[in-house]
């Protein structure tokens, strides 16, 4: 386990355990949570809640088969699930199901400045990539419309404020305006969600923008 | 019969000897209950029939993974109906946390599952308690009748108590894992 400083927020936890929040970010905080015990306690009491919840919104009846079919499915099917194995990568294992794979799984593509990045297939409510900023490299200047979560699984980066390594996430929302910088000594890999496009100040990434899809 | 403890049995029975008297004692039970949370979820009836069954059925198939010292039956059947509830309705992949699935090596403390149990039941009491305004905001939230930008953080409600057991409960599977 990663000695991690910066955490999720409650909104986001209680977002997650309700299941409202888009699949981009629920690859982010799953991730995220595999790597931390205090947010997976965290969401795990949030869904104790929601086994209240689920004990207390009262009865609807089923349909008088409903068992012997619950029943035949469960023929039908596989016999159990097994859980999937714990990942000794750099991936945690949710992260491996989009990537299919670790590390050396990913299809990079260069958006300039050295960093590279790789977009996930999720639903369209919001944006999930990877990014790979070399050691020493700053990112470029830029502040954030909506919420953008960054979660470092490798390397580390710093801003104005703090330092950020593997498990830190960093939660940013609109007021944000910062400048992280890749640590020196090894490549910074991030997994970055958004639910609106990152606004760049500088006039190259702006150009850049709409075709780098970030 | 609510007391957690003795669907925890239940929930062995299954695991152990595929104990059908068990499951339809459960079926009968939670069956009804997940069909209403899903109804109030979004789902029509027909949709809400069959997501029930298919929660249940998943529930027989992972009856295995059950760990009752992190949590309650009923917790467990919500995450998985509100997963079926994402799968069905939004047609998206629900990423869960990598899973600290225990093996016989790892059998829960009969003491932290008590436990877990008790704090389970405080928590429903003290949401028992809530002003019916909070209650129902709280209820809004899970059967997903917000989006994210709308719940509020704050539930009000004790949850520290019912972390620090989990918490607990993880501290302890991660050192049987070593």
């Amino acid at each position: 386990m990663p000695d991690i400083n910066h955490h999720l927020n409650e909104k986001l936890l209680l977002g997650y355990a309700t299941g409202s929040l888009p699949e981009a970010f629920n690859l982010v905080i799953a991730t995220h949570v595999s790597l931390c015990d205090e947010c997976r306690a965290q969401v795990e009491s949030y869904e104790a809640l929601g086994g209240e919840v689920l004990q207390k919104c009262g009865t609807v009846d089923v349909s008088k088969d409903a068992l012997s079919a619950t029943l035949a499915k469960i023929d039908a099917g596989r016999d159990v699930e097994m859980p999937v194995p714990i990942s000794n990568g750099v991936f945690p294992t949710p992260l491996h199901g989009y990537v299919n794979g670790d590390l050396d799984a990913v299809h990079w593509r260069k958006i300039g400045g050295g960093v590279s990045q790789a977009i996930l297939k999720t639903s369209r409510t919001a944006t999930v990539r990877l990014l790979r900023i070399p050691a020493g490299t700053e990112l470029p200047d830029h502040g954030h419309r909506g919420t953008e979560m960054t979660l470092v699984l490798k390397g580390a980066f710093c801003d104005e404020h703090d330092r950020f390594a593997r498990g830190d996430i960093e939660i940013a929302d609109e007021d944000v305006q910062h400048t992280p910088i890749a640590e020196e000594g090894e490549d910074c890999i991030c997994l970055a969600a958004s639910d609106a496009p990152l606004r760049f100040t500088g006039l190259l990434p702006r150009i850049m923008q709409p075709f780098a899809r970030i | 019969m609510t007391e957690t403890a003795d669907w925890t049995g239940h929930i062995r029975r299954i695991q152990n000897s595929k104990d059908q008297e068990a499951f339809a004692e459960l079926f009968n039970h939670f069956a009804p209950r997940v069909k209403a949370f899903l109804m109030k979820s979004g789902t029509t009836e027909s949709m809400a029939e069959e997501c029930t069954q298919d929660a249940l059925a998943t529930l027989w198939r992972k009856a295995h993974m059950f760990d009752p010292s992190r949590a309650s039956v009923s917790t467990w059947i919500f995450t998985i109906a509100r997963n079926r509830r994402i799968d069905v309705l939004r047609k998206e992949r629900r990423p869960e946390p990598e899973d600290l699935a225990w093996g016989p090596e790892a059998e829960p403390e009969q003491e932290d599952v008590m436990s877990l149990q008790q704090e389970t039941n405080q928590l429903g009491r003290a949401m028992a308690e809530l002003p019916q305004k909070q209650r129902e905001l709280i209820e809004k939230a899970y059967f997903g009748d917000l989006t994210h930008s709308q719940i509020a953080a704050q539930t009000g409600l004790p949850l520290g108590t019912i972390k620090s057991r989990i918490r607990l409960a993880l501290e302890r599977l991660r050192h049987s894992m070593k």
